[in-house]
């Protein structure tokens, strides 16, 4: 399919994408305005619902909403009632993107080394040093990792700042905290799809040319072999630009991962469908620039169009 | 064509640089691929897009890094989560009251000390011999911080904004005191000029109070009933106070608000009392776990914390021996609610046996660990104008006694019940499953009764105990003011924070009485009495143990912060003391 | 001269496959550590010495001789907590994974082999997926089907059968979020392959679509689906552990290694550390998951066709 055409057709998704996200968040218990210390009179409660039109059947609802984007309003949020989502979203994305670019660079700067490692020494010592390490990155949580860190880096020794985004430093634990987890993700796959192509036929035709191991590895395996981190990378990016919930609450960064988690648990119903429609406009964009590396990195597929 | 490409791009051969490069990575190279690696490793490397790319991500790095500097503040603090609002008439959280004050202040405000009312943009006021009028005269020369003259006219403004309907304020329930104040917010009355809040002239606000409140100058403290500037209100709307510049009455400006990230206040030079503002320029960071606020103070980024939630329960014993802790009683009681509509808790022997079987004290030394004091009634003790009432008191034969009597002899019948409660999000303290493990073990142990544990989302857990869809529940409330009403109001029957579906003619009658009481102590004995018949005789809840407040600030460095009742400590009235550095 | 030829292994390709997987020392050995494990997991409750609901007197004291693992904040002991708590994040990583696994490659086969439009509906209905908020999307799952359940079963309900519904909506919430990146992930390979030239050729010599799908696409793929597999089992249990520290996840009083975890993850302070809270429960999913990325690495090996 054209490039063109799945960009036209990113609309209509993004349309069903706002009308189911707007029905489900709806569809959970509790309601924005639901607090332990409820105003004493019920006809209060009406009002504030009313004011945000909370009453009205869902699909005016949802049309009223459909109105505000094409103004480039995505509304008010309805937990931070002096602020609007557009707002929240221009402050916090950036910060967001910012570190989740970072933390890319990392995992796969620690990830494609890793998995070459460990598919270069295959039936070796190497290979289950580098498959536990890998291993290891995933299994652990990054609220327990990240705290390590800051208590070993921050606290004990005094290197690294603790929290808050103020100055280089502050970026480098939240960063690698982040980057770790997808950098044990990337070796795995790297790994795998680094011996799924080792005995191909074009691997056997450059090896018989005389090109050393890794000649070989890195210019021809690697270009197929790297294709399953490829496919990854689309959701892994589109995941780290939105901000991880549990970096973001730990080092306090004013991201929009803390948003994201914060608005489903109090159901903030427009900040939610926003971040969605921020989220998925991320994600296809880029699935779209995935699928284009495909077809330059594997000739075969290329070729065939 | 690539072969040129990289001519080009490799640096002279006799550089320091490459010299290195041919020595280092090689042998890298080596060990990690084996043989054959060293003649492909320097070209490798020199790829432009393996060059490249570190430097671009350093570059990265530092710009970003560097796009975040600002001038430090004097005062740094951590208020807790994220302040919801800073507009006094819809605030409801406990961190937008430590926060709003600076900004809007009232006709009195709070002393630091005491939490008691002194005059605020009221400079003295009358009371009339029936205690239901109250003639306050502002000061002279009021001005906002943008310039404009401030007068009574805006008090007027403000106290029927907070009634209007149409702002859905929360707290409007504060101002039903006044003279139609309950009638104009429920919009049976649309003339706003009959409620009870009159500008006499320009420097005087005349007050009609329905009945004598004996608290109301300490409402008038109340960040809620704050002065709002008219104008930006009319020309923003909701928006009012992203418009920079706000106007506001208090003694700060605000200079940045950032959700979840940072709220920073500059002096504002033009309050009326800006002398005695003692810090120029101060931040409040939203910080919602416990670890990253404690390590923060560690490293002296930050100068105060005044959460309670951010102080986890396992830490205290070791935290209460450190100078820098200080922890003050509380308005706030944690209690459990009873679902008096569902069987067996109809039977009031019952939930007597319930309340009288629960060791309380374990409870807190165990769980709690701040030393809180133990709570067998729900008003907390400290309360301005409060008699303790009669109390259950903890005696397990007594409770066993009362279940055989109930039907249901060593538990046995008993329905297994539910007890539910909400989970905390975030590295946040899980204190009420940890209360609810022991409950369990507890009435297991005395009563042989079954309790399951049903953990539920927060607002999943709300609307549970509104559609009394529970057995037993766990609940707290802080008090809105200094006064037993603020607690014992919940318990009437048409109250929405009830959520228990009690109500006894008797409790109704006794805070009708006390409503219309003159007299302080009388009052305070038939609150007392309604209060009786609350924890001893009827149940439907039972206290646990009352708040303790928790600050981290070192008293060498930081003055002017004091444990009231009320936890609010007006930031005008902290600094940190002469001699010690500005910022970090 | 005539060259010996070197002895092949005989017999058909199974058993030639369990012969490379049995000469993976690795594979073996973490498949014999796996059983291992899972048994001492499986007659855990009939083996321990204190039940893990069981509330003592000593809170928070270090691991000794009476509990082994110490004691954590109501004095339960905290060896027989991590033993049930394996026991259910293995069932809940390995259900998830199950059924991620199922609906990703029957879905990212299907889309990667046929192309063409219904793989561009199919890829689109994974990305809007994708997007919903999961989190809002786990809140509803659990809250619906429990009441769902509650109305169906009112009165028959016990204790026990609603926490096993509960852990049940767990493991279909956490699978139904997790087969999306399975099945992109299946349809690359998919792709790549479908065009290679024994396919062409089994295709031109008439061969239907499911013959090809499954004796050529899909051992071919397998390798991948199985590294990906033994990713998504730590990915559901991490997924099931944020939950928990979200306060979403598995309901006290049972744990998961992951609830465990989450609670113990308040631990690591600069204040006073009870470090068996945390540790343990670390190392025991940590070690069941290195377990079970070694054993999935040897099964890939061990099944890993030629692609040519």
């Amino acid at each position: 399919m054209g490039y063109t055409k799945r960009m036209l057709w990113m609309i209509p998704l993004m349309l069903a994408i706002s009308f189911l996200s707007f029905g489900l968040v709806r569809m959970a218990p509790g309601g924005p305005f639901d607090r332990e210390r409820k105003p004493a009179s019920p006809e209060i409660e009406r009002r504030i619902r009313e004011k945000y039109h909370l009453d009205e059947p869902v699909l005016k609802q949802y049309g009223r909403y459909l109105m505000g984007i094409l103004g480039g309003d995505l509304g008010p949020s309805l937990k931070y009632r002096n602020h609007t989502v557009t707002e929240i979203v221009v402050q916090g994305l950036p910060i967001s993107m910012g570190l989740g670019l970072c933390a890319f660079v990392c995992a796969l700067g620690l990830g494609i080394p890793l998995g070459l490692y460990t598919a270069a020494r295959k039936g070796g010592f190497g290979e289950v040093a580098g498959t536990f390490l890998a291993v290891l990155l995933v299994s652990v949580p990054g609220f327990v990792i990240g705290p390590l860190l800051v208590m070993e880096l921050g606290i004990r020794w005094r290197l690294l700042p603790v929290a808050l985004l103020e100055s280089p430093a502050h970026w480098i634990l939240p960063v690698v905290t982040l980057g770790l987890y997808f950098a044990g993700r990337v070796a795995r796959l790297l790994r795998e799809g680094m011996l799924s192509v080792r005995n191909a036929d074009f691997v056997m035709a450059a090896r018989s040319k005389g090109l050393s191991d890794l000649e070989v590895m890195l210019r021809h395996t690697f270009r197929i072999g790297v294709l399953p981190v490829v496919s990854y990378s689309g959701p892994m990016l589109a995941d780290l630009m939105t901000g991880s919930f549990v970096v973001e609450n730990l080092f306090q960064i004013p991201g929009m991962g803390v948003f994201m988690v914060n608005s489903s648990l109090s159901r903030d119903y427009t900040m939610i469908v926003g971040l969605v429609l921020v989220y998925a406009w991320l994600l296809l964009v880029l699935n779209l620039v995935v699928d284009m590396a495909y077809r330059v990195l594997d000739p075969r597929i290329r070729h065939e169009d | 064509m690539r072969r040129r490409r990289l001519l080009l791009l490799r640096p002279q051969r006799n550089s320091l640089g490459c010299a290195l490069r041919r020595a280092i990575l090689p042998a890298v190279a080596r060990w990690v691929w084996g043989r054959g690696a060293a003649q492909a490793s320097c070209g490798w490397f020199l790829k432009p897009w393996n060059r490249w790319v570190p430097g671009l991500f350093l570059l990265l790095i530092l710009g970003l890094g560097c796009s975040r500097r600002e001038t430090a503040a004097d005062l740094v603090i951590v208020n807790g989560q994220d302040p919801e609002s800073l507009d006094p008439a819809i605030i409801t959280g406990l961190e937008d009251y430590r926060a709003a004050p600076a900004l809007f202040e009232g006709l009195t405000r709070s002393d630091p000390a005491t939490a008691r009312a002194t005059p605020g943009l009221a400079e003295r006021w009358e009371v009339s011999s029936d205690l239901t009028e109250y003639t306050f005269h502002l000061r002279r020369g009021l001005r906002w911080s943008t310039g404009e003259p401030m007068g009574s006219r805006d008090v007027v403004y403000s106290w029927l904004r907070l009634l209007d309907p149409r702002t859905a304020a929360d707290y409007a329930a504060l101002l039903f005191c006044l003279k139609n104040g309950e009638e104009y917010s429920l919009g049976k009355i649309v003339d706003a000029s009959q409620v009870g809040v009159r500008a006499l002239d320009e420097w005087t606000v005349r007050v009609k109070l329905v009945q004598p409140v004996p608290y109301f100058l300490d409402l008038c403290a109340s960040p809620t009933l704050a002065v709002v500037p008219r104008h930006a209100i009319e020309a923003h709307g909701d928006r009012w106070l992203t418009s920079q510049p706000v106007p506001t009455s208090g003694p700060y400006t605000l200079e940045t608000w950032r959700l979840n990230d940072k709220i920073r206040f500059r002096r504002n030079p033009l309050y009326w009392d800006a002398v005695n503002t003692l810090s120029e320029r101060v931040d409040l960071l939203s910080i919602s776990n416990p670890t990253t606020a404690l390590n923060l103070y560690e490293r002296g980024v930050v100068d105060i914390i005044w959460d309670k939630d951010l102080v986890p329960a396992e830490l205290l014993e070791d935290l209460k021996v450190r100078r820098d802790y200080h922890a003050f009683q509380y308005i706030g009681t944690y209690f459990i609610r009873i679902n008096v509509t569902r069987a067996p808790f109809q039977d009031v022997r019952v939930r007597r046996a319930l309340g009288l079987a629960v060791d309380k004290k374990r409870i807190v030394e165990r769980i709690i660990r701040g030393g809180e004091p133990v709570a067998d009634y729900l008003v907390p003790s400290g309360v301005a104008n409060h008699k303790a009432p009669d109390v259950l008191g903890y005696d397990p034969e007594a409770a066993r006694a009362l279940l055989r009597e109930a039907g249901f002899p060593g538990g046995a019948g008993f329905p297994t019940f539910q007890y539910l409660y909400d989970s905390a999000a975030g590295g946040a303290a899980k204190v009420h499953a940890k209360v609810a493990v022991e409950l369990q073990a507890t009435w297991k142990r005395e009563l042989g009764i079954e309790m399951e544990l049903r953990q539920m989302e927060k607002k999943v857990y709300l609307a549970a105990q509104t559609a009394l869809d529970y057995d037993l529940s766990r609940s707290s409330w802080v008090g809105d003011y200094n006064d037993s009403t603020t607690f014992l109001d919940l318990f009437l029957g048409n109250n929405g924070n009830n959520r228990t579906g009690w109500s006894h003619p008797r409790y109704e009658e006794r805070m009708r009485q006390a409503g219309s009481e003159p007299d302080v102590e009388r009052r305070a004995r038939i609150l007392s009495e309604a209060e009786t018949l609350l924890v001893r005789d009827e149940v439907p809840i039972i206290p646990l143990y009352f708040y303790l407040g928790f600050q981290f600030y070192d008293p060498d460095k930081i003055e002017g912060i004091y444990g009231n009742i009320l936890g609010m400590n007006p930031i005008r009235a902290v600094r940190k003391r002469s001699g010690v550095g500005v910022g970090r | 001269m005539k060259t010996e030829p070197t002895a092949v292994a005989r017999g058909d390709s199974r058993s030639r496959a369990w012969g490379r997987f049995a000469s993976q020392r690795v594979a073996v050995c973490g498949a014999w550590v796996l059983v291992v494990c899972m048994t001492i997991l499986l007659l855990w409750p009939w083996v321990q010495q204190f039940d893990p609901a069981m509330i003592g007197d000593r809170q928070f004291s270090a691991p000794d001789a009476e509990h082994w693992l110490g004691t954590d904040v109501h004095g339960r002991d905290m060896l027989s907590r991590v033993m049930h708590g394996a026991r259910m994040s293995m069932l809940v990583g390995l259900a998830g994974a199950g059924v991620s696994l199922v609906i990703g490659v029957i879905w990212g086969a299907l889309a990667g082999y046929v192309g063409g439009r219904l793989d561009a509906m199919m890829m689109r209905l994974v990305d809007i997926l994708y997007s919903l908020p999961s989190i809002i999307f786990v809140i509803v799952l659990i809250t619906t089907l429990e009441g769902v359940v509650k109305r169906w079963m009112s009165g028959l309900v016990t204790s026990e059968f609603a926490s096993v519904t509960r852990v049940t909506l767990l493991f279909v919430g956490l699978g139904g979020v997790s087969w999306l990146t399975m099945s992109r992930i299946v349809r690359g390979q998919v792709m790549a392959l479908r065009d290679r030239p024994f396919v062409v050729a089994s295709r031109a010599l008439g061969a239907g679509q499911w013959h090809i799908l499954r004796r050529h696409i899909l051992p071919n793929i397998l390798g991948v689906v199985v590294v990906y597999a033994t990713l998504t089992v730590p990915a559901v249990v991490l997924y099931e552990s944020f939950l928990s520290f979200l306060g979403l996840g598995i309901q006290p009083p049972q744990a998961s290694l992951g609830s465990l975890i989450a609670e113990g993850a308040s631990q690591i302070n600069s204040v006073r550390i009870y470090w068996w809270l945390i540790a343990y429960p670390s190392v025991v999913l940590a070690g069941l998951l290195m377990v079970l990325s070694f054993l999935g690495d040897g099964l890939r090996d061990a099944l890993e066709v030629r692609s040519d």
